[in-house]
């Protein structure tokens, strides 16, 4: 009951939050806080279980027809990710309730970002895939919402509509992927998929259902060459980036992937794909930070690394991996909202986030600059702080990896040789560097803007300092969650003297070595970029999206041409072929020609039909075309007398001669009868009208030598005159059993009359 | 017989369909006439053929044993009066149509829009 409720009071707080803002004014972020924060106690003490290895599960049923519930399922990868969402977020709300103060529409930004926070939690609890994907696509919508918060900006709507796009056409994937999992399975559940991974690995549906579920992640997570909506969202408000696009959201694919790691990983498109993509994410993501100025953007693309990197570890699949990606994702996690919010603070105080504009702040905001330095020398991998046992374990994992050992550790090496520097870039150019003209004399953030990011800072350092006692016990059920078959590590600051230990020192040596350098080094790494590396993604991007809303155009307009006749034509066309085709299979039909039960009259008759048709069709005159469709109607008739239709003879006689005396009214007023098609065209369309004419024939012929049963009419034949008084059987379906539907046919009729009459009233005007 | 009527039902179906694919709207007025005569004689047609034994009662025991099928009369007698209706409204709207557009061209009217 628990997690569901919790999600429903979080949707409520959500949806209410942008009408009680004004009531609340300032106080409002901090009270919007006070549920996450009673989640995140919650989740906690659900610990000591959890640890002991119980898994809560809960179902409230939604479209059972389809398997599909609102089912829970919280393990302890969950809750380490429930405890991420919801403890970040509740710094992230009172940060916001504080940092947005002087924006317009306080209380819907609370809102959605409170929807946010409900998503991204119902995601980490789902227990059911479609449930988890209505989550996921939740996710998605917010933020969109929320990096067009500056919607009078056009960059601001750009970039949110870039993320969608992505993260939406990623997300369609997944709901494919989902669907051909579960196909094997004959349940969305997760508990079920999870309890037998062969089953999906031993179906042939299994490569797609990884190439579509990794496109859903790949998007998600911000994965190369999927990475360039994340820089751009940051345009959006600096609580926003700090909650979503560093500590929550772009970890969704992530969490998707490590779920599903017991299912569908292992295989060798497993680790290949994930560790492809991740390294080349890592990699790329961290080169292009290097000569990036706007702060956010060098978090941004550190993000991305950060998330390939984890990508590639949970590709890898070691002991060591996994046990690396658990740890480094709270690192990360932990840091990266600091800095976040630390940024958006800088911009506050200095009115710039551009780091050539920035110095010396030290001695304006001394308490922030330590905080943030602190989150950077985690960044950067320097013991005590968690971001050391991250960093070792991220080592140890590509030291011991099963393929290609030396090209993920020098990338690896590579990457992290880049965070120190930009830590020490950060921290000491911003803090300590030569101070520029600041337009107003910075200060101290004010304390909830503050808080967050020291609460974070220092449950990274307190979790670095005692390892096995905090940082062990908070991880270890979410490694064994998302790998059974591997422990979770002892972790500990100290290794002894061994490999890894040489290349932490080897790394903060060459990372400081740049840093020294940067004056001479940076440029001519920006000439490189710019030389090589600097695709314009975006611009790519909405040229794609151009190209695409020219191709749909040009479809439309072939295939919505706007002539009726080339709608009717593709009709008849396609459907006749289609029905050439079954009787070519078909058996052939049994032709008796039986000139017995041709009586000559009726010969004559069609034959004057027959005659009148090609008179009415190919006729240059409108009367005699009309005189002809009388013709045509009279001789129906005679049918109908000769084989007993007696009712609808006298129908016909009725309605044909008033509709000859009808048209010829009409016919008065239309100008000179035209021929508007060229040769060409009737050519054409004798060659269609023979090819469904001649369908109809063979129709007609199918239909009369299959003889079926006629039940219903038997009932009415017995049922006529015993039940219903009367004798003309046609008459009494008509009036009585259907006469509903003549009821139907008469106001038919009515409304033909009514539409007549006002047409022609209309016209007198 | 019931060949030939097949092949009149043809006949009257190419028509509809030649005539439908016109680009004078008074061609497209037949053609559903047209239509309309085809798909009645289609059912008629493939109700059964009964020569000379319509479906009346006069109480008399077992005549309802090779008497012609009702129910498709009843269904193309509604089909008909239907009929009549959608084609008197159709020509009222080309009379209607012409008085707007001064023109019975299809094309033009798309043209024109």
């Amino acid at each position: 009951m628990t997690t569901g409720l919790f999600l429903l009071v979080l949707l409520l707080i959500a949806v209410i939050a942008p009408f009680t803002r004004k009531y609340l004014k300032n106080q409002a972020g901090w009270t919007y806080a006070i549920w996450p924060f009673a989640g995140f106690i919650y989740y906690l003490s659900l610990l000591p279980a959890i640890n002991q290895g119980a898994v809560l599960t809960e179902s409230f049923e939604w479209i059972p027809a389809l398997g599909i519930n609102f089912s829970f399922y919280v393990d302890g990868f969950s809750m380490l990710f429930s405890l991420l969402v919801l403890g970040i977020g509740t710094f992230i709300l009172v940060y916001a309730g504080y940092y947005m103060r002087p924006y317009p529409m306080k209380g819907r930004f609370l809102g959605y970002l409170l929807l946010f926070m409900t998503a991204m939690q119902g995601i980490v609890v789902s227990g059911n895939l479609i449930t988890m994907f209505v989550f996921w696509e939740l996710t998605s919508i917010s933020s969109y919402l929320l990096i067009g918060y500056y919607h009078e900006k056009p960059e601001a709507r750009a970039s949110a509509l870039q993320a969608l796009l992505i993260t939406g056409f990623g997300g369609l994937a997944l709901l494919g992927g989902f669907v051909l999992l579960a196909i094997p399975y004959g349940s969305y559940e997760l508990s079920y998929i999870l309890a037998s991974p062969d089953i999906i690995k031993n179906s042939n549906l299994y490569l797609p259902a990884f190439i579509l579920i990794a496109i859903g992640a790949f998007t998600k997570s911000a994965q190369f060459p999927f990475h360039f909506w994340l820089p751009g969202a940051m345009t959006a408000p600096s609580p926003v980036s700090a909650f979503l696009h560093s500590a929550t959201m772009v970890k969704a694919g992530v969490f998707l992937l490590a779920r599903l790691n017991p299912v569908l990983g292992g295989t060798e498109i497993w680790s290949y794909t994930l560790t492809i993509f991740g390294v080349t994410t890592m990699f790329v993501g961290a080169w292009i930070s290097v000569t990036q100025t706007d702060l956010k953007k060098i978090l941004a693309y550190t993000t991305v690394s950060a998330l390939g990197t984890l990508v590639l570890l949970i590709g890898t699949g070691t002991e060591y991996a996994i046990n690396a990606a658990i740890i480094f994702l709270l690192v990360h996690a932990l840091y990266k909202g600091t800095l976040f919010m630390m940024a958006g603070n800088i911009e506050k105080k200095t009115g710039t986030r551009d780091i050539r504009e920035l110095g010396g702040l030290f001695k304006y905001m001394p308490f922030a600059a330590i905080v943030m330095s602190m989150a950077l020398v985690s960044m950067a991998g320097v013991p005590p702080m968690l971001g050391f046992l991250g960093k070792e374990l991220i080592y140890e994992a590509s030291v011991a990896a099963p393929r290609a050992y030396w090209f993920i550790l020098s990338l690896g090496f590579m990457t992290n040789v880049i965070l120190v520097f930009l830590s020490l870039r950060l921290a000491i150019d911003i803090f300590w560097g030569k101070e520029p003209a600041y337009a107003k004399k910075p200060a101290e953030p004010a304390l909830p803007l503050v808080l967050g990011p020291f609460f974070l800072v220092l449950a990274s350092f307190v979790l670095g300092l005692f390892p096995h006692a905090m940082a062990n016990p908070l991880t270890s059920k979410a490694i064994t969650a998302i790998s059974p078959m591997h422990d979770a590590i002892v972790l500990k600051l100290w290794h002894g003297f061994n490999l890894v230990l040489a290349l932490s020192a080897l790394t903060l040596l060459s990372g400081y070595l740049i840093f020294r350098s940067r004056h001479t080094l940076l440029p001519s790494i920006d000439n490189v970029n710019i030389r090589y590396f600097r695709r314009e993604f975006t611009r790519v991007f909405f040229n794609l999206l151009d190209g695409f809303l020219v191709f749909t155009k040009l479809t439309t307009k072939t295939l919505q041409h706007g002539y009726h006749r080339f709608y009717l034509m593709t009709l008849f066309v396609v459907a006749s072929v289609l029905v050439w085709v079954m009787i070519w299979r078909a058996d052939p039909i049994m032709l008796e020609l039986n000139f017995s039960d041709m009586p000559l009259n009726l010969v004559a008759v069609v034959a004057l039909i027959i005659a009148a048709t090609f008179s009415a069709v190919v006729s240059n005159s409108r009367v005699v075309a009309l005189i002809s469709m009388g013709v045509i109607g009279f001789g129906i008739t005679i049918i109908f007398i000769a084989y007993s239709g007696v009712d609808l003879a006298i129908t016909m006689i009725m309605v044909e001669t008033l509709l000859v005396i009808l048209a010829m009214t009409v016919v008065y007023h239309l100008p000179k009868y035209q021929n508007f098609s060229s040769t060409g065209a009737r050519m054409r369309d004798t060659l269609v009208a023979t090819l469904v004419g001649a369908f109809f024939m063979v129709l007609v012929l199918q239909a009369g030598t299959s003889s079926l049963e006629m039940p219903i009419s038997e009932y009415f034949k017995e049922a006529s005159y015993s039940l219903a008084y009367g004798r003309n059987i046609v008459n009494v379906i008509l009036v009585d059993f259907r006469a509903l539907d003549t009821l139907g046919e008469i106001t038919v009729i009515s409304i033909a009359a009514l539409g007549i009459y006002s047409m022609i009233k209309l016209s007198k005007k | 017989m019931l060949f030939l009527l097949a092949i009149l039902v043809g006949v009257l179906y190419g028509a509809a369909v030649y005539l439908l694919l016109r680009r004078n709207i008074f061609k497209l007025i037949l053609g559903l006439i047209f239509l309309g005569h085809a798909t009645n004689l289609l059912l008629f047609v493939a109700g059964g053929l009964t020569s000379g034994r319509p479906a009346f009662l006069r109480g008399l025991q077992g005549e309802a044993a090779g008497m012609s099928d009702p129910l498709p009369q009843a269904l193309i007698l509604t089909a008909i009066v239907i009929g009549l209706g959608v084609t008197a409204f159709a020509l009222t709207l080309v009379y209607r149509f012409y008085k707007v557009t001064k023109t019975v061209d299809f094309d033009q009217l798309s043209e024109n829009e």
